[in-house]
């Protein structure tokens, strides 16, 4: 791969040695094409994606907007003392916590059936159809989603019609399903689902198709059935992709979203949709108490930054790098 | 390769051997995947056959799969509302711009990091990788748009989302999965890293650069809340997702879509009503992307492939 580098590989950009500095400038003059394509980037990243994060420091001030930041007044952690003492920001933190486990599990179960399922249809042309058909909600906007739910979880709407129609509830009983709060995760739950289980068949289709065919056959001359082939080949074939896949997930247990929330969430079930990123946007944009807002988001991404970083090293230790 | 080896392994099988549990299963999941057809399109063809619908007659309900008074009156109505019309225009334009800058930016850099002789490829990468672990968050976003002065801007939609991690990293596997001599030979012909670049990585690089661009078209087009955030006060780069979300949560912003209806309503025959204004717009919000996307399946699905299993 190096066969045309006479000089020393490893080119340890951070630390060269006395002798490599001069050498690294070198190459780097005659790389100036490449330093040219890639460069102009890393500063557009740093701007719009490291700057920002000098914007925790808000987190630490009285931070008054009018004032330089050499004049703001520090007040060390209370505004993440106020926080965790905020009533609001435990119930978001529960409600985070929630609807992200529920799309994690859910999410993982209904996937992987999914992709089952359709790996034992063995009509190609049905096959395909039934994948395109199923990657269609994840191709529309949560607006769009949004709209179509209400409208279906309407009291008019298709579902209360089926209700009536298998005599479960009588008409005048119609159920506000979006007003009934408690009702709001498993909503949210069914929402998710419809939206992108399809798309998340994508990789273990992939990684069903990987499975060596002779195993199938071996089982068959065994006498195996359809449901055991599903349960001792396929399954145990995928399980190495569905474990990182977990791992890696819980790496994001604190960004349970926050358009479905928004866009499904409304006066009578704000304590169970209400979660961190909206709590965020409702005292930090609309409030404007920027450093309570801003110490929210920063806990956010720290705790996620420690899961992930966590997740991705277990991950690794399985042997399947490089899959953040 | 593995698919066509996994039916001609079910070809056989079936051949071979059909028990009548094989069978019962067989039937059920036929069954079984029918219904959650059923299930994921109706919605989309109900929302269709409203929008298609008399506004007057749909407000008696009753309507599935099919306008019972077919008329095209919502969507004439729609498309002469001078916001919506606007507001279609900035989507398309938002949709194409960001799209063409990111895929052209991404591939750009992407080519830069798989060169393995580059100085600075480390340094790029790893720069690139550290954003997918910390952001600054709302707030400070927020702080930085302003001081930047793109609020009620068109850029706005366009700058900070220049390049994905995620982008950047499936097109790099990519590249590196292109034999190092069609590369060498550029180089010999004496071409530099820009040349070969543009004449011939790029070219090269386009099942994975439509998976790309797929990705993106649908985020622009999808986008509302960098307008609800940004842009909301002024109408002129609102977003057609925009428009329909504040339809959509209609209880203290009045949209104009609704105001409009409410001064039409003066006249004597109802023509449009917020029902039919809603179905309509989710139509046409929805519509680009759900015509798009079964012909670029084989790309994304691959693409999916490249950057979640194999990294």
């Amino acid at each position: 791969m190096e066969n045309n580098t006479a000089l020393p590989t490893s080119p340890s950009t951070s630390k060269p040695e006395p002798g490599g500095l001069k050498l690294f400038f070198k190459r780097l003059v005659s790389q100036r094409i490449l330093v040219l394509m890639s460069v102009p980037f890393v500063i557009w990243l740093f701007v719009f994606k490291y700057v920002p994060v000098w914007g925790w420091t808000i987190a630490f001030q009285d931070y008054q907007p009018s004032l330089a930041f050499k004049d703001q007044q520090w007040v060390g952690f209370s505004h993440f003392q106020s926080l965790f003492s905020e009533d609001r920001f435990l119930i978001a933190l529960r409600n985070t916590l929630a609807m992200s486990g529920i799309n994690l599990v859910l999410g993982f179960v209904t996937a992987v059936s999914l992709a089952l399922l359709l790996n034992e249809v063995r009509k190609v042309a049905f096959k395909r159809v039934v994948q395109t058909v199923s990657y269609l909600p994840h191709f529309i906007s949560w607006v769009v989603a949004a709209g179509i739910i209400q409208t279906m979880l309407a009291p008019d709407g298709v579902v209360n019609e089926l209700l009536k129609m298998f005599g479960v509830i009588e008409k005048g009983q119609e159920y506000l399903f979006l007003g009934k709060a408690e009702w709001f995760w498993g909503i949210f739950g069914a929402s998710s689902v419809w939206k992108d289980v399809g798309w998340n068949t994508i990789v273990y289709l992939a990684a069903i198709s990987a499975i060596d065919p002779a195993q199938y056959e071996a089982a068959e001359m065994d006498g195996a059935g359809r449901l055991r082939r599903m349960w001792y080949i396929t399954l145990p074939g995928i399980k190495p992709v569905i474990v990182v896949l977990l791992i890696m997930n819980i790496g994001y247990l604190l960004e349970s979203g926050f358009e479905p929330q928004y866009l499904l969430g409304n006066g009578m079930n704000v304590d169970y949709s209400e979660n961190i990123d909206i709590f965020v946007l409702k005292y930090g944009l609309q409030q404007f108490n920027f450093p309570l807002a801003t110490a929210a988001g920063m806990f956010k991404t720290v705790v996620s930054f420690i899961l992930l970083f966590s997740a991705n090293h277990i991950a690794k230790r399985l042997g399947q790098d490089r899959l953040f | 390769m593995a698919n066509a080896a996994g039916a001609s392994r079910q070809a056989r099988s079936s051949r071979r051997h059909s028990s009548v549990g094989d069978r019962v299963f067989d039937i059920l999941n036929y069954i079984f995947l029918t219904l959650l057809m059923v299930v994921t399109l109706y919605p989309f063809l109900n929302t269709l056959a409203v929008s298609l619908n008399a506004a007057s007659d749909s407000i008696k309900g009753g309507i599935h799969l099919w306008p019972r008074q077919f008329s095209g009156e919502n969507y004439r109505f729609v498309f002469n509302e001078a916001t919506i019309y606007n507001a279609t225009l900035i989507s398309v334009l938002r949709t194409v711009v960001g799209t063409a800058v990111t895929v052209f930016a991404s591939a750009m850099v992407a080519y830069t990091i798989s060169r393995q002789e580059y100085v600075l490829r480390k340094f790029v990468t790893i720069a690139f990788i550290i954003t997918m672990y910390i952001n600054g968050g709302l707030i400070p976003n927020y702080l930085l748009i302003r001081d930047l002065g793109l609020i009620n801007s068109f850029w706005v939609y366009i700058l900070p989302g220049i390049i994905g991690v995620f982008n950047l990293i499936i097109i790099r596997s990519f590249i590196e999965q292109l034999p190092e001599s069609v590369i060498e030979s550029a180089r010999i012909d004496g071409a530099g890293d820009f040349r070969t670049f543009i004449n011939i990585v790029f070219p090269l690089c386009l099942p994975v650069l439509a998976t790309v661009a797929l990705f993106t078209a649908v985020y622009q087009w999808n986008s509302w809340f960098d307008v609800f955030l940004y842009n909301s006060s002024n109408v002129k780069l609102s977003t057609l997702q925009y428009e329909l979300q504040k339809i959509l949560q209609n209880s203290n912003t009045t949209s104009s879509a609704e105001t409009a209806f409410a001064n039409s309503g003066s006249g004597s025959s109802v023509k449009v009503s917020p029902l039919s204004i809603r179905a309509t717009m989710t139509i046409v919000a929805a519509v680009p992307m759900i015509v798009i996307y079964p012909f670029l399946q084989k790309y994304f699905v691959k693409g999916m492939t490249v950057g979640g299993v194999k990294g």
